[in-house]
């Protein structure tokens, strides 16, 4: 159902390139749908623990390799699928080589699916675990274009190749500012291995599950290569500055910049009389922080009065803490009036657990409209009108007595016209 | 005479009955229906799935995963979101999961009532959970957080757990309804354009018409019948039956008096 879902959709995107290619010039097209294009890099943990009959009855391997046929089979055709593997070639005890064993399986780009189900069948488990080289490589893989990133990493132990974390590695690559999302799947996991994984996940702002029956494990993969085929806004890396003055200028749009803890960022945003300006920030905690933490979004002018502040806090386990303003900047008389710049300070206060690097900074995302303002309100009530019984008995009332003095006024009137 | 009676007993009745039924509040009257409504979730504010009012999304993920959904909501409005969590049975561990709404800016938005948190007992398979927000209004003052028209986001997530369980299947299902609290809650003034994030760039590539539809947005939610323009209240029917009792109270306070004795034909003054 899903898949001919799929297949559907699949046609009407194609129906619509074709009836793009018809219209606009093939070329650039063709650029643009390569360039947009989602990538999608799955890592398997190859090493000899793989053979470990646990997963309904048969080896990890097995069921990775029937998960792996299952998703290529219902990959999406805009998605450009790779396979990398870690610890498939090197099945001897020295430490050096087995860890730098990581290999191309299949390369990122248009799906051959006959040929990448051959290459995942020739795998037989072998050797170690090196899930921090195998990451820093699949980064590489996915290098280039504009489309989102995702890697997919499979694993049935945790990192044999200490000192170099895996979790730091993850951390590093999302800095880099790709883009890139790191999915952690663990085959049949312990406390530790679950442990790294989800930091893995985490850093990178993925998802971690723990796997357990076949099935489990193709149902997600297969998820995760639809989320990355789901079209994204990608947001547009930009570097705040330590004070407003040196501040870089947004327009509308959507923006990621990393913010150290302890640090301020500042932006600038450009308002004209009559317009209104929406910001709105969250801060991703992308690594262990401490449970109590806020983040503080300011809307000052270029003299340093606060306009308007929006402001959030919690505790606990989170994701993100995110907070945002509105400021409608009154319309003026003079036709001539220029833009008033307005500086947005961003803070927050997380702070790392302990033992926890904390370069570089927690990834922040920022989205910055612009727009008409707001009719301001003239009553509380809506233009001065009433509602309810209350109102009705008064306007009764004031009525009626309206009409009293009226007949009264008026038979005063002709009784003084007839003594007159 | 009489016809002035018969009117003021039509008007009379009138009022009667259109007050009430134009304060009357009933809730969305949406029928159920899963076609349409979103099967997956997702992890962010950027990745949020869109759904509609009325409808059930459905996300199936790992126990540890933050899902999101996004949902209009218009003036007038007073959302409620309920989440049911279909634990997995292996769990071994107390598990607290939560709700969050967030509004257009990624504001928290408070609950009024329901249990935004809870928490199962091992062996418990489902927890449910529900918000309530404010009533939305068409406008408010920049330096207050109201609810406003315009895109509102769900956060569904786990926030206690034991190591063990995390990483498990868990299936979501997620609904929002809203009451219609009408024009008690009216207020004027209006925003241009509703709180839905990225509509800066959205409209200024429809204005410019360059053709770039296809091209993803932070937030492509759009009500069906259109965001309401925020003049029409229940007030207007309100004061305008206010208005009319009002007039023909004055009428019975002039006719009063007159006195019932006075003859109909004045004789010549004499």
């Amino acid at each position: 159902m899903i898949t001919r879902q799929r297949l559907a959709a699949g046609l009407g995107a194609l129906l619509a390139a074709l009836a793009a290619g018809l219209a606009f010039p093939a070329g650039a097209v063709a650029d643009e749908t390569t360039a947009n294009a989602p990538k999608v890099d799955l890592v398997i943990d190859v090493s000899g623990s793989m053979r470990a009959k646990d997963i309904d009855g048969q080896s990890r391997m097995a069921a990775a390799k029937q998960a792996f046929n299952e998703v290529l089979d219902a990959t999406p055709e805009e998605v450009r699928l790779g396979i990398r593997t870690l610890g498939a070639t090197y099945p001897g005890d020295d430490r050096k080589t087995g860890c730098k064993d990581t290999a191309q399986l299949f390369p990122v780009g248009p799906l051959d699916r006959t040929e990448a189900k051959a290459a995942v069948a020739t795998l037989t488990p072998t050797g170690w675990t090196p899930i921090g080289p195998a990451l820093l490589k699949a980064a590489d893989d996915l290098d280039g274009g504009e489309g989102s990133k995702r890697i997919v990493l499979i694993s049935d132990g945790e990192d044999t190749c200490a000192p170099l974390d895996p979790c730091e590695v993850a951390r590093e690559i999302a800095a880099k500012g790709i883009g890139l999302t790191i999915d952690t799947l663990g085959l049949v996991p312990n406390t530790k291995m679950r442990k790294q994984l989800s930091c893995i996940a985490e850093a990178t702002g993925g998802t971690y599950t723990s796997v357990e029956h076949a099935d489990e494990l193709s149902d997600r993969v297969n998820q995760l290569v639809d989320r990355a085929a789901d079209p994204v806004v990608t947001p547009v890396a930009t570097e705040g500055a330590a004070e407003c003055a040196k501040a870089p200028t947004l327009k509308s749009g959507l923006y990621t910049d990393r913010e150290e803890f302890g640090r301020e960022r500042w932006y600038r945003v450009d308002v004209e009389p009559g317009q209104e300006l929406r910001a709105a920030v969250s801060v991703a905690a992308d690594r262990a922080v401490s449970p109590d933490y806020g983040v503080l979004l300011r809307a000052v002018t270029v003299h340093g009065r606060e306009i308007v502040r929006g402001e959030a806090a919690g505790n606990g386990r989170t994701d993100v803490v995110s907070t945002g303003l509105r400021y409608p900047k009154a319309e003026s008389d003079d036709e001539e009036a220029p833009a008033e710049t307005v500086c947005l300070q961003v803070t927050h206060s997380f702070a790392a657990a302990a033992g926890v690097k904390s370069t570089p900074g927690l990834p922040l995302e920022l989205t910055v409209d612009v727009v008409d303002g707001p009719s301001p309100a003239g009553d509380v009530a809506s233009f001065g009108l009433g509602r309810g019984w209350w109102l009705l008995g008064a306007l009764v009332v004031a009525g009626f007595l309206g009409g009293l003095v009226w007949g009264w006024l008026s038979r005063w009137r002709v009784a003084v016209w007839r003594t007159n | 005479m009489r016809i002035t009676k018969a009117l003021s007993a039509a008007l009379l009745a009138l009022g009667l009955a259109a007050g009430p039924a134009a304060a009357d509040s009933s809730p969305s009257p949406e029928p159920s229906g899963g076609s349409g409504a979103p099967t997956e979730a997702g992890t962010s504010f950027r990745t949020a799935a869109e759904m509609e009012q009325g409808r059930t999304a459905t996300a199936s993920g790992s126990t540890g995963d933050y899902l999101y959904w996004s949902f209009p909501a218009d003036t007038g409005q007073r959302p409620t979101v309920t989440a049911t969590v279909k634990l997995p049975p292996s769990q071994s561990g107390r598990q607290t999961w939560q709700v969050d709404v967030y509004d257009g800016l990624r504001r928290r938005q408070a609950c009024q009532y329901g249990a935004q948190t809870r928490t199962a007992a091992p062996g418990g398979s489902t927890v449910e959970l529900s918000c309530t927000l404010r009533t939305v209004r068409s406008w408010s003052e920049p330096w207050a957080d109201d609810p406003l028209p315009g895109t509102y986001y769900i956060r569904l997530t786990v926030v206690g757990l034991t190591q063990d369980d995390l990483g498990l299947p868990v299936s979501t299902e997620v609904r929002v309804e809203s009451k219609d609290i009408g024009g008690a809650a009216a207020v004027d003034g209006s925003l241009a354009k509703p709180l839905v994030p990225g509509i800066a760039v959205t409209s200024a590539d429809e204005d410019s018409g360059d053709g770039k539809s296809a091209a993803a947005v932070l937030s492509a939610i759009d009500p069906d019948d259109g965001w309401s323009s925020g003049w029409w209240t229940d007030r207007w029917v309100w004061t305008a039956i206010g208005g009319m009792l009002a007039a023909l109270a004055g009428i019975g306070g002039y006719v009063l008096t007159r006195g019932p004795g006075r003859p109909s034909r004045v004789p010549p003054a004499g």
